[in-house]
């Protein structure tokens, strides 16, 4: 067992045994928040790490799949329908956004998905029949799945955790896989891989629909977690907080956007209990990031983890050297 | 029934004419030097054969197909690789995952998102045989950027040569190489099998000359002269414009 499986076997216990360690209720939701926020943020980052592709736009992926949820909760429909519902909608508005924004790469592509993201907040703002304006729209219940219900805390965290141990593990295998390599290949040569027979646009595309489908999947989490959804969770600040996970975790690695969003979400929801600017709190410590570990958390830790290592192993080397000297004369 | 037939391609940006009423035929496993001075035209025909731009008119024909209209994803599948005079490889990579990847562009695997790239032993075996072929078996686990310029020349070709192409265009595959690097290269080039048909653009015509079998002389966009070796070399306009005298 190597230091890393080791290391992921110790957090994988933690987060397992979430509800018996942490001090109350509270926290228990904290960490359910940190985890729909980091399948949202490994969605985000299919694109913006694997892809090469920064998107601007995803709150209004995540809110529409939210809305949808809430939207034929309202009318009456079951869990299970409004879920798959949810997610087709959300499958469906990114691959309008894919067709529009992968006209271009680059500052284009950010534009493009950031206008995007702008329309779908309008829309949930008024089209007031359908998402109830600034009212949004409230969830009365959770779905009770075989008769689990996921009222409570705790079981709506061992949901939410299932949830992302899946999807992960997706993560994991996909990264791994041809197609995988296929896209990487993209965001570094798209010239290259078209003449060596890719078809760069289709393996973007199929990307995007990844992508889309973790949004969803994160914004149903959170619809049924607030169980309230209104324009706010679609505007371009939100956008931005994801983005922020992906870059300040790692962007292009597996665990990055995981360690981002446990960032993140801490400090705007157990840290602003202490420290009323923790807006200010936040932006120093990407600030930090950016000028320590610009690679982000988790490859910039490994590579310091690395360095410290090596130095110390050095020393331990350069010790005994010092004894074969003997007294000095 | 020729490898590769170019017939009137022409090609504009804007007001300047960059390929004129091209011509050009060139026969199953022919080795065709193609010459000129900066600016000729050379790599701008070379990305209308392979499709990265389109053609204002003329056609282009692959063993008698009509490809004019095929995509440049498209044109792999149909057995055209190329290199780059400027190197376009993945950095952030092993030597034998570029390789892989030039592999793998060509299989239906390289949609394939549900199995891992490391556990498929004939896609790693085959890219290891590539790049044996030119020499780079020793140290095909390297990562890119630890490479030399001249190793990296040769992961160009080796990954061309992967894909078994039927027409291998070469950009200038000795740019920037050493005198003893060229000489590795020539031998690797005049290794390569009959059944390969190559097209090279090249400057150094120390090495060139000797592998080429006929020469096509562009100048501003146009073929001024073609033939084979001896007659393009003894023709005034090849002096003229581009050995000097």
């Amino acid at each position: 067992m190597n230091p890393r499986q080791f290391a992921l076997g110790i957090a994988f216990v933690a987060l397992v045994t979430v509800p018996y360690w942490m001090p109350g209720i509270y926290y228990v939701n904290v960490a359910s928040q940190i985890l729909f926020y980091a399948i949202f943020a490994v969605g985000l980052n299919v694109l913006v790490g694997y892809a090469g592709l920064v998107s601007l736009g995803h709150a209004g992926l995540f809110g529409v799949a939210a809305y949808a949820t809430g939207f034929m909760l309202q009318s009456g429909y079951g869990h299970p329908v409004s879920i798959i519902v949810a997610l087709i909608v959300g499958i469906a508005s990114m691959a309008v956004y894919a067709v529009l924004a992968l006209r271009s790469t680059g500052i284009g592509f950010i534009m493009i998905t950031l206008a995007l993201g702008e329309i779908l907040w309008g829309l949930a703002y008024r089209w007031i029949s359908l998402t109830g304006g600034d009212n949004g729209i409230s969830l009365h219940t959770r779905p009770e799945p075989f008769g689990y219900s996921l009222a409570s805390p705790s079981t709506f965290y061992y949901t939410t955790l299932v949830v992302f141990v899946l999807s992960v593990a997706a993560m994991a295998v996909f990264v791994r896989s041809p197609f995988g390599a296929a896209l990487k290949g993209t965001r570094d040569q798209p010239r290259r891989m078209n003449a060596l027979g890719y078809h760069v646009w289709l393996i973007r595309f199929w990307a995007c629909l990844m992508s889309g489908l973790l949004t969803s999947v994160a914004g149903i989490l959170f619809v049924y977690y607030t169980q309230f959804i209104s324009p706010q969770t679609l505007a371009l600040t939100s956008s931005a907080e994801v983005l922020l996970m992906v870059i300040s975790g790692g962007a292009g690695t597996l665990l990055g956007p995981i360690v981002g969003a446990a960032l993140v979400v801490t400090v705007k929801t157990v840290v602003s209990g202490f420290i009323e600017r923790w807006n200010f709190l936040l932006g120093a410590i990407f600030v930090a990031i950016v000028i320590l570990m610009p690679e982000g958390l988790v490859p910039g830790s490994t590579r310091l983890w690395r360095l410290a290592w090596r130095q110390m192993e050095q020393k331990l080397k350069a010790v005994p050297a010092k004894d074969t000297l003997g007294p000095p004369p | 029934m020729s490898a590769l037939t170019v017939t009137g391609l022409s090609k504009s940006f804007g007001g300047l004419r960059v390929t004129t009423d091209v011509n050009l035929n060139v026969a199953p496993g022919e080795r065709r030097l193609i010459i000129g001075p900066n600016g000729a035209g050379k790599t701008t025909l070379f990305n209308l054969i392979t499709g990265e731009i389109t053609p204002d008119k003329g056609t282009i024909h692959l063993f008698g197909q009509d490809i004019t209209k095929t995509p440049s994803r498209d044109r792999p599948h149909l057995g055209m690789a190329r290199t780059y005079q400027i190197i376009t490889l993945f950095p952030r990579d092993t030597i034998i995952h570029n390789v892989s990847l030039a592999l793998l562009g060509l299989t239906p695997a390289r949609w394939n998102p549900l199995i891992d790239i490391k556990h498929q032993g004939h896609l790693i075996e085959h890219a290891r045989t590539a790049l044996e072929r030119v020499g780079l078996g020793d140290i095909a686990d390297r990562p890119l950027s630890q490479t030399s310029y001249g190793e990296r020349r040769r992961v160009e070709i080796a990954m061309a040569l992967a894909q078994n192409p039927k027409v291998l265009l070469l950009d200038e595959p000795f740019a920037g190489l050493s005198i003893d690097e060229r000489r590795d290269v020539q031998q690797l080039l005049l290794a390569i099998p009959r059944d390969v048909t190559i097209v090279m653009i090249e400057h150094n015509m120390d090495v060139a000359l000797e592998f080429a079998e006929r020469i096509t002389l562009l100048h501003f966009g146009e073929v001024i002269v073609e033939g084979n070796r001896a007659e393009v070399v003894a023709d005034p306009r090849t002096r003229e414009v581009y050995l000097g005298h």
